[in-house]
């Protein structure tokens, strides 16, 4: 099996790559947003016993980080089925 | 039964088991050995990946450095897991669909190459020697502490099993193994954590137990009380400065993307799709022990304050003399560390009672409360490597003493080491597994010795992971002075070097093999430069390795993000000025983009 005849490779690679930007945004914004950036004042605000910002650079971003790879091979395969490239 | 024998018992069930995995799981043939035969079912594949990422200084160290730490250990917490969301969308997939054995051979191919693909495996040999060195140590320091044979006994018998199932099984029987690890390791860190948290909070899980209340105070905010009493910087905040703290954090992100021995994983399940998702599972098996590990470091951090200074509990007055802890009655588990160097009292003051504080504290009112209670400085530290007195404990304790401290049973314990052993053993076959493909693949097979068969390219390969066994072994027995401070250097060598070449390599398709070469080696000499600078590997240091004498504030720890950055900038300027990509490998590299079309691995 290889890549079928119309297939459109500028838009398989458009749609892959704005999903790895969102993707990408996220990560950054539970991470280095409000684990490092923010975390002053995300800590005034308490999630449990946690100011939130600690709770983000110590527990959130971590959590956020597994369901993102989930749901962006969720995501990816949508896209590799529209565009008729996916595995059998 | 006593400890010892129960230990022994323990580890060598442990071992038997691993034994078993090995012969079970013996390799045939080159793709079995580089690959495990390259059908390796991704949530399987997930658990290996996470034995094989997790490595002594994860289960041992992480735990008490975040102890130490508070609010600065983040950076290993997010920086140890945020590179699997990297690797799951920028790396593993495309190199899964490309289909090779090796990172080398990837660069090499990619860059139509044998010069690029020797730089790479440069840099893949240097990054994993320095890493494979310090779990080899651990192998040998978990055996000396609890089984108290001597450190050299210790690493013998490490080296003996990795040899018996790295070199026999290759990468199958490495999977399987690690698999195996993988389970121990995780049952040995948990157990201790659930009890603890129990104990404190009344919260069985110790993620919700880091954030539920002791008594009738928040735990975070009770900590923070506890170390604000006894001098220390506040636990929830940090005393690293944002562009460090950010820098070491994208730094050890990149740099656990572009590990060859995390990477490789990703070549052995069956499917890209499956790739994808691997990481996903990984980083699930990881984030267990991850999650609960800040729980784990604070919960030790507030027990052995507490232990030492009654009051810190009781809100009563820390400097009256009877809160201090009387030596004479100090518990059996300080005793027992002791021994080790560990852990030291030294009565500075002569009252026969413990004080515990930060004498270089930043805060003047209690440093003078301090010296009118007759405080003499602070008496708990550990034994240096000359045998002095140093004042700090050391924070490895704070994982292996941890079920002694919260008075688990025996069988804990010993379940401790055997999880201590597994955690640095899978880490050291995995890398000797790169080590000794990048010789007999890349080197010989693809370069040197183009003709050799398949008989002999597997020869190659277990000879050259003996070799790498022995070497490793001998860096562990005798190690160079540095290896404390190499960690540093293999992330950020992986962040600067192998990281953003491969990246450019898949989402670049000009990117010319003049630029990746020139990009690959600024990132290696410019991160090695800097690091040796401020640390002083093999010479002296050239400048105390302080914040006024940083890069704009940049640790070494966290230069290799400047390192990558410089790689990418290098490679598009002499890309531009050399002769563009040729057309086959722009179609190449298209071609690697969607996943229709992967089959298993292939040699060439």
């Amino acid at each position: 099996m290889s890549k079928p005849q119309d297939f459109d490779s500028k838009g398989y690679w458009s749609a892959t790559l704005r999903l790895l930007i969102t993707t990408l945004v996220i990560w950054f914004i539970v991470s280095f947003g409000a684990g490092i950036l923010f975390r002053d004042a995300l800590d005034g605000i308490h999630l449990g016993g946690y100011p939130l910002g600690f709770w983000f650079a110590q527990q959130g971003s971590i959590f956020v980080f597994v369901g993102l790879i989930f749901w962006y091979a969720r995501r990816m395969d949508k896209i590799d089925r529209e565009h008729d490239v996916h595995e059998d | 039964m006593d400890l010892k024998t129960l230990t022994y018992i323990v580890v060598g069930l442990s071992f038997a088991l691993y034994i078993g995995v090995a012969i079970w799981a013996r390799a045939g043939s080159t793709k079995e050995f580089y690959i495990a035969g390259g059908g390796v079912h991704p949530i399987v594949n997930g658990m290996a990946t996470a034995a094989d990422w997790m490595s002594a200084a994860s289960f041992i160290s992480m735990a008490g450095l975040i102890a130490f730490l508070g609010y600065g250990g983040s950076v290993y917490l997010m920086g140890w897991t945020g590179g699997y969301v990297l690797l799951a969308v920028l790396l593993a997939p495309y190199l899964r669909k490309f289909g090779k054995f090796t990172v080398p051979e990837f660069i090499g191919d990619r860059y139509y190459s044998d010069a690029a693909r020797i730089v790479a495996v440069i840099c893949l040999i240097f990054i994993s020697f320095t890493y494979v060195a310090g779990q080899m140590r651990g192998v040998g320091i978990v055996f000396s502490r609890f089984l108290e044979v001597d450190i050299t006994t210790g690493l013998l018998v490490g080296m003996g099993l990795v040899f018996f199932y790295a070199v026999l099984g290759g990468m199958k029987g490495i999977t399987y193994t690690q698999v195996a690890q993988y389970c121990v390791l995780i049952f040995a860190y948990t157990i201790p954590a659930v009890f603890i948290s129990l104990q404190l909070t009344g919260n069985p899980l110790p993620q919700l137990g880091l954030g539920s209340s002791v008594g009738d105070m928040g735990f975070l905010a009770k900590l923070d009380t506890v170390v604000t009493d006894l001098g220390f910087a506040k636990y929830t905040s940090g005393d690293k400065s944002m562009i460090d703290v950010f820098c070491i954090t994208l730094a050890l992100m990149a740099g656990t993307a572009g590990l060859p021995h995390v990477i490789v994983r990703f070549f052995t399940v069956p499917k890209v799709h499956d790739a994808r998702i691997s990481a996903g599972w990984a980083l699930i098996f990881i984030a267990i022990l991850y999650t609960t590990a800040p729980a784990v470091g604070a919960m030790a951090r507030y027990n052995l304050h507490t232990t030492v200074n009654s009051a810190l509990a009781t809100g009563g007055d820390v400097f009256a003399p009877e809160a201090s802890l009387e030596g004479e009655v100090r518990p059996g588990w300080m005793k027992r560390w002791e021994a080790t160097g560990l852990i030291r009292w030294d009565d500075k003051n002569g009252d026969g009672r413990i004080q515990y504080y930060n004498e270089k504290s930043k805060d003047e009112a209690f440093l003078a409360k301090a010296e009118a209670a007759g405080w003499k400085g602070n008496e708990l530290g550990a034994k240096a490597k000359d045998g002095s007195f140093e004042g700090k404990v050391d924070r490895d304790i704070m994982v292996l003493a941890n079920p002694e401290i919260a008075g688990l049973p025996d069988w804990v314990i010993a379940l401790v080491a055997a999880g201590g052993i597994a955690a640095a053993l899978s880490t050291a076959a995995g890398l000797l597994l790169v080590i000794s493909s990048s010789i007999s693949h890349d080197l010989l097979k693809g370069i040197f010795v183009r003709n050799i068969s398949e008989k002999g390219e597997l020869m190659a390969g277990r000879i050259a992971a003996a070799v790498a066994v022995m070497v490793a072994g001998y860096l562990g027995y005798n190690p160079p002075g540095f290896v404390a401070e190499v960690v540093a250097f293999a992330f950020g060598l992986a962040c600067a070097s192998l990281f953003p070449t491969i990246v450019l390599g898949i989402f670049n398709k000009k990117m010319n093999k003049e630029g990746a070469i020139a990009g690959m080696l600024t990132g290696l000499f410019f991160t090695m430069a800097y690091i040796v600078y401020f640390k002083g590997i093999f010479i002296e240091p050239m400048a105390k390795n302080e914040a006024a004498n940083w890069l704009f504030g940049i640790s070494p720890e966290g230069i290799g993000v400047v390192g990558a950055l410089l790689n990418v900038i290098v490679a598009y300027l002499v890309g531009k000025m050399t002769a563009p990509c040729p057309d086959h490998i722009q179609h190449l590299v298209e071609d690697i983009r969607y996943p229709r079309g992967a089959g298993t691995a292939q040699a060439h």
